[in-house]
């Protein structure tokens, strides 16, 4: 059982796979990464308010988890979401106006940073407890059969949140029924500052899974494809009715912890080595080995992610002040 | 009229809410195979089927979250907690998630969510016998229901299923009307009214924040909830042969709270006891002292006389139990005092 993880630098094997897939999941990623590199400026240079946790290096795993469901399948986040809402198609000019507090966020200016979500997009929330969204995804797994809807719920979570006892409650549970549930550990290495060797004693944490009587699949988190295809036998087995999948995927979070968090207890060539591995460089040298696209396109869709970033911040200048006064009408739900 | 005792009445009314709406389900530790620890879900597995009556295994953060979940995705989920003392295990899931999703979406995300169960000392030490409301009243997004009488339980239990919003149901032991398997002796207080017992078969919703005067007076107002209503009325039944007239008013809810009711009768009466089960600092008297203060301060003509248990744990030997909960003479000293003063 290895503990050394190895950092996977070569193309993704992309030959004889779906050309669309492959250039939406692009498309995808490079909007999470811009929404985010874009994220680090403004909280530089605008009073952009409150913090955020950047998943820069991860967007693989949400990218490629949610290519594997439909859309009315659901999703629960956590404190570092906004690559899954991006992934989820929560429109980017209400993510970025909720970054900015504002009344057309996809909150309201309610949520923030940490609590972005759309119900309608099936991204059930943003839980930034640690290892609370486990339950609350499984429950939604648990309603798709009560309801008899063939809707799967997967719940991300970090290598952290293995070791809260929702994770384990709600897994033993979700076997236990057969849920159609999907957990994806988000093994980005980091818990802040500690490692999984330091936090977790069996540090192989897809082994677990045998402890709920569930298949445990260890996948290269910076290989969108393998992560989709990862995902894909698991909304495959959960919609036979034959239960739920824990995918740990491998990723490295490059940058700090939460918005300047230096991570200054990381080596300086650990983090080089990652970098060299990024996932959506990966990804585009995967597809021009294949001859699925041309550096030219590829920068197309680099030009127009960019552009859709760019947008986003326009569009979340137009919004409107959120009023000191307008959460009153949400404390709780009245007709 | 046809007559049932409190436990009866939840259950009619959480069976007739899961025959009229598909999407109610119920889940907890024992509530289906077993017929629930106090016999609220009795035969409900047998109606509604596994797929609407969950048999969880001990994990209260975990069902919690579960319930969470449905009800985030369409249904309206009744989560029972064997002891309400066990909803501690799920307090990040209650208190971080359930009650705040829906001010975090912007109103988007509605929990139609109940969390039920009994508390209230008993003789089982500790761990078995707190009041636990005070915790979610400070809770905001939640509501706090508490029903006192048969005939307001089936009629809370079901605008609790009906609300849109997390809502915690507490039941008190010894209002059950039934001894609980293994619990040894039937459980009774001789303080116990039998009020509101007369429970229509039809379904009828009471709404939440609507308090009830369960006995009209003049001299002195008494706002009690639970088994302490009960005690207070038999405080009201002693002073009334003295010929002081009491009125008792039961919240039945403390979120959301109808202050218009507790107003209009200080506004008579001019003094006031409050009286809760839980324990005194912080706790629910206090917040009901405070809410007075704001609202009625200059129609007192005594200070609010605070009746609360202990600020200890519930310890078990029955002659200390006792001290620690109010009693029918605590209530009786405190009403005194206030007329006194």
């Amino acid at each position: 059982m290895t503990t050394e993880i190895e950092i996977r630098r070569q193309p993704v094997d992309c030959a004889g796979q779906d050309a669309e897939l492959l250039l939406r999941m692009f498309r995808k990623m490079l909007e999470a990464r811009e929404f985010e590199e874009q994220l680090y400026y403004l909280f530089l240079t605008t009073a952009m308010p409150g913090t955020m946790h950047q998943a820069v290096g991860q967007e693989a795993v949400a990218v490629g988890v949610v290519s594997a469901l439909n859309p009315d399948d659901t999703i629960t986040s956590t404190h570092r979401g906004h690559a899954h809402c991006v992934a989820k198609d929560v429109p980017l000019d209400e993510m970025m106006a909720e970054m900015f507090a504002k009344r057309e966020g996809s909150c309201r200016g309610m949520g923030g940073s940490m609590h972005l979500t759309d119900f309608s997009k099936g991204m059930l929330g943003a839980f930034a407890i640690v290892g609370s969204g486990i339950p609350i995804a499984t429950g939604a797994a648990l309603s798709a059969r009560v309801r008899n809807s063939g809707q799967v719920a997967v719940s991300f979570f970090g290598d952290g949140a293995v070791n809260e006892g929702t994770f384990h409650e709600a897994l033993n549970m979700a076997a236990l029924w057969n849920l159609p549930a999907i957990y994806i550990i988000e093994n980005n290495q980091y818990a802040l500052s500690m490692t999984v060797a330091e936090s977790s004693a069996l540090p192989d944490l897809a082994a677990r899974a045998c402890a709920y009587n569930m298949p445990g699949v260890r996948v290269d988190g910076n290989d969108a494809l393998a992560v989709y295809e990862a995902t894909r036998a698991a909304v495959e087995r959960a919609r036979a009715g034959e239960g739920p999948t824990l995918i740990e995927a491998l990723t490295y979070r490059i940058r700090g912890h939460a918005r300047f968090e230096a991570a200054g207890y990381r080596p300086a060539e650990e983090v080089d080595a990652w970098k060299n591995a990024d996932p959506i460089e990966r990804l585009a040298a995967g597809m021009i080995a294949a001859g699925i696209a041309s550096e030219d396109q590829l920068n197309q869709i680099r030009g127009e992610a960019e552009r859709a970033i760019e947008e986003a911040i326009a569009y979340a200048e137009t919004c409107s002040e959120v009023a000191a006064e307008d959460y009153l009408a949400y404390i709780t739900a009245e007709e | 009229m046809r007559q049932l005792g409190l436990a009866a009445a939840i259950r009619e009314g959480i069976i007739q809410e899961m025959r009229a709406d598909q999407s109610v389900i119920l889940m907890g530790e024992d509530v289906g195979k077993f017929g629930g620890a106090f016999h609220v879900t009795h035969d409900m597995l047998d109606e509604f089927g596994a797929e609407r009556v969950w048999d969880t295994p001990i994990s209260e953060a975990g069902f919690t979250g579960l319930g969470i979940g449905a009800a985030l995705t369409g249904m309206r989920a009744i989560v029972e907690y064997q002891y309400l003392d066990f909803i501690f295990c799920a307090m990040d899931q209650v208190v971080n998630q359930a009650a705040k999703i829906h001010l975090m979406s912007g109103g988007r995300a509605k929990v139609p969510l109940v969390l039920r169960g009994p508390q209230g000392a008993t003789g089982r030490g500790a761990q078995h016998s707190q009041s636990i409301e005070a915790y979610f009243m400070h809770t905001p997004g939640m509501k706090v229901v508490l029903p006192s009488t048969p005939y307001d339980a089936k009629g809370l239990i079901i605008s609790a299923i009906r609300d849109d919003n997390p809502v915690l149901f507490v039941e008190h032991k010894l209002l059950y009307g039934a001894a609980s398997p293994g619990g040894g002796k039937a459980l009774s207080d001789t303080a116990i009214q039998a009020i509101g017992m007369d429970v229509p078969e039809e379904p009828y919703a009471i709404p939440l924040g609507s308090a009830d005067i369960k006995r009209a007076g003049d001299d002195v107002t008494i706002i009690a909830t639970l088994l302490m209503l009960h005690r207070a009325l038999a405080v009201a039944d002693q002073l009334s042969n003295e010929g002081i007239s009491v009125e008792v008013i039961d919240p039945r809810s403390l979120v959301p709270l109808d202050v218009e009711t507790i107003a209009a009768s200080i506004a008579k009466t001019n003094r006031v006891v409050v009286v809760s089960e839980d324990t005194s600092r912080a706790g629910v008297a206090a917040e009901l002292v405070a809410t007075i203060n704001d609202h009625c301060f200059y129609d007192l003509e005594a200070p609010v006389q605070r009746v609360a248990a202990g600020d200890t744990p519930i310890p078990f030997a029955p002659a200390a139990e006792r001290h620690v909960i109010p009693q029918v003479e605590d209530i009786r000293a405190a009403a005194q005092r206030v007329l006194s003063d």
